[in-house]
């Protein structure tokens, strides 16, 4: 039977196995909307804007390590997805991006609502593609899912014009592909291996520091034996919190320029480190010249082009994290060498000198409501199993340093191009995902801002996340840097005409909520929590302005140059 | 790489995004038409080769990539240089295109057209040969290169 383009795109989504898409109609795209209209198995989510479609997909990603699903139209809605596809990219997100396009007799003709989307996103995409053959279309969505769900996953942008999705053509869905210029590896070198785990057994002063890779490889349990074979301590990345359960007494907490005073000074003073998924950031390595000066370093990343970019390793591992991990442990048990636990336990002693330091200690007794406080007392609230999102700024790392996240694929943040407004979109695709799971957004006054829209999306579909709006009146960040490095030159970072949220929060059907005082809180979160527990809740908490993430890095410092307080 | 529209601006893009140079970079289909085959010259430490060479191989439509200055290899480069030929200079231009085996290739009362092949030095070096030659117009293809051997860049 013949099927028509726009078909034929649902009908791939249908055996790809997605359960919803995330859109927003315009013309270019009115055929597949019809397509849409006469099925029920893939269930389309109306967002309110495009970035919000892109980011709630990616939020839907993340949390399930399934690829997100979006559907836009052309010109506009192409552009407006762009910052989510670059979010995406950055932090590694499988997704595909159905673009519309206008036909292809008008292609390159200025046409209406027309733009070069695969220009526009060629370099913010792992792979994209234009369809202008409706005999190539099923076989572009098999691509484009398996491009962005293999190997370093990442966003794929698949652009269909009109007159594609109107033609017909027969259907049949291609149960493997195979692409000669496309060949992720997956086992790691055996030589590399060994190499590497008799380099990890004569450590003295050993330092385990995971990213993001460990997550999206899958890779969790995995590191968990690794990590309690050896007894090392293990620091994560922002993007990686949760690969390693961070109640567990081996965890050093997050490292980086907001990172604990232990996991920096144990970085910098390690003499083996164990890089696993991760990939050297700027804002986790702080000056290049200054850091892990007497380490040597093991490196075990899925995509070759993240080794050796920054720091220079020792041993590079290339494959993917389940299956080298895999390897170094049954390497360990095999190999001859011993663990030198004289000296681990004298390390492990230096550590708990720098824990001592209790870096992460605030004001509990002061008359304004402390961020932090805000963020424990939702973490004890929620016994640390909630789906945490945030958007970017001081209230995302305060997010990242007080809710200790056990478990992988709970905590969702854009740590890479660090988008404000990616965490209300981001929290519809994980609660869509985990209906009966607690969803909490974590943001700021500032960023919530940015796609405030969604509140009307969120009404929709009944999803009830609790959003946490620690409302110091800036931009915390740009307001910190001002500090320190301005001279208190807060240029253009004073938030101080803002809507009601509480008034805003109710006009879109939901529960608003507003907290002044510190004695306020535990009420107002218990009604947000349990009261309304079936309905999206706007806490507007007004907190102290004036705090600061501590500790930090400065920009140009090693990470043994902390600021504590 | 895959012989489809938009590999080569994926390319090019990489180099822009990343900062990398291109000195020359030359493409076309092969006999095997669903494959184009691309030259392109560089420069950079060694660090930023590694790291060029890395993030070429991750484009999807690079298929097989090789480092020739890792081995031996033969490079060539193809010049047209439209130049001045009267008076005297007609005939030395005649002269320079044989000493370097040059052909020339156009003819008018006024000018030769040159065209040259070999490696980019020889082309720098007739240049530069032709200094009292008044020059109208120089076109470079950028350089090709090939292994030696039986070492060959196949599937």
């Amino acid at each position: 039977m013949e099927l028509t383009g726009a078909e034929i795109l649902v009908q791939c989504l249908k055996e790809e196995g997605v359960e919803y898409l995330f859109g927003y109609p315009g013309g270019a795209v009115l055929h597949i909307y019809d397509a849409l209209y006469k099925q029920d198995d893939v269930k389309h989510i109306l967002v309110r804007h495009e970035q919000a479609a892109t980011h709630a997909a990616d939020g839907y990603a993340r949390s399930t390590g399934k690829p997100g699903a979006v559907l836009v139209t052309s010109g506009p809605g192409a552009t407006n997805a762009v910052t989510g596809i670059a979010t995406a990219y950055m932090d590694s997100v499988p997704m595909v991006v159905i673009t519309g396009q206008v036909p292809t007799h008008l292609i390159g003709n200025d046409a209406f609502q027309e733009c070069d989307s695969i220009g526009i996103t060629r370099p913010i995409v792992k792979h994209n593609f234009l369809v202008k053959d409706i005999k190539d279309l099923a076989e572009t969505m098999k691509k484009a899912f398996y491009v962005a769900s293999s190997g370093r996953p990442g966003p794929v942008v698949v652009d269909v014009p009109k007159d594609v999705t109107g033609q017909s053509a027969k259907f049949s869905y291609p149960k493997e592909i195979s692409m000669r210029s496309y060949n992720p590896v997956s086992k790691g070198h055996m030589g590399q291996i060994k190499k590497a785990v008799e380099l990890i057994l004569s450590a003295k002063q050993p330092m385990i520091y995971t990213g993001g890779g460990v997550i999206l490889g899958e890779g969790c349990s995995q590191l968990v034996e690794f990590s309690q074979k050896l007894g090392y301590p293990v620091t994560n990345t922002l993007m990686g919190l949760g690969a390693y359960p961070a109640t567990d007494k081996q965890f050093v907490g997050m490292l980086g320029m907001h990172g604990t005073y232990e996991a920096n000074m144990g970085m910098h003073h390690c003499d083996v480190l164990i890089a696993i998924g991760a990939r050297f950031d700027d804002r986790v390595t702080g000056n290049l010249e200054k850091f892990c000066p007497d380490a040597k370093i093991v490196h075990v990343d899925v995509d070759p082009a993240s080794i050796a970019k920054t720091v220079k390793v020792d041993v590079p591992i290339v494959g993917e994290v389940v299956e080298v991990l895999d390897a170094l442990n049954s390497q360990i048990d095999a190999s001859e060498s011993k663990i030198d636990n004289g000296a681990l336990e004298k390390w492990w002693q230096q550590i708990d000198v720098w824990r001592a330091q209790d870096c992460l200690k605030f004001d509990t007794e002061s008359d304004k409501i402390k961020p932090q406080a805000a963020i424990q007392k939702v973490y004890e609230l929620t016994e640390g199993d909630a789906y945490v999102t945030s958007d970017v700024g001081q209230h995302q790392m305060w997010a990242a340093q007080y809710y200790k996240f056990d478990l992988p694929r709970r905590w969702i943040n854009s740590g890479g191009l660090g988008t404000m407004g990616f965490g209300l979109p981001a929290a519809m695709g994980v609660q869509l995902a985990h209906q009966d799971k607690t969803v909490v957004c974590i943001t700021g006054e500032s960023s919530i801002q940015m796609c405030i829209q969604e509140l009307a999306t969120c009404m929709q579909y009944g999803l009830p996340i609790k959003i946490l709006n620690l409302n110091n009146g800036f931009m915390g960040m740009v307001r910190q840097w001002q500090e320190f490095f301005y001279d208190k030159r807060y240029s253009q970072s004073v938030m101080n005409v803002m809507p009601d949220f509480v008034a805003l929060a109710e006009s879109y059907g939901h529960v608003g909520i507003r907290v002044e005082k510190p004695e306020d809180l535990d009420a107002a979160l218990d009604d947000a929590f349990n009261k309304y527990k079936e309905r999206l809740v706007f806490l507007d908490v007004i907190t102290d302005p004036d705090e600061n993430v501590y500790p930090m890095v400065p920009a140009g410092a090693g990470l043994n140059e902390m600021v504590l307080v | 790489m895959e012989n489809e529209s938009g590999a080569l601006s994926r390319v090019a893009g990489l180099f822009s995004a990343r900062g990398y140079n291109i000195e020359s970079l030359t493409v076309a289909p092969t006999d095997d038409s669903s494959l184009s085959r691309m030259t392109l010259v560089t420069s950079g430490t060694e660090d930023i080769v590694e790291q060029i060479l890395k993030q070429l191989n991750k484009l999807v439509d690079v298929v097989k990539l090789v480092d020739l200055t890792e081995s031996a290899h033969i490079e060539r480069e193809m010049m047209l240089v439209k130049v001045e030929a009267t008076g005297e200079a007609r005939a030395e231009v005649k002269r320079l295109a044989d000493i370097f085996r040059g052909n020339i290739i156009d003819v008018t009362d006024t000018t030769y057209t040159v065209e040259l092949t070999g490696p980019g030095e020889r082309l720098d070096a007739f240049l530069q040969s032709l200094s009292s030659i008044s020059i109208h117009e120089v076109v470079r293809s950028g350089a090709m290169g090939i292994s030696r051997g039986e070492k060959t860049l196949g599937l």
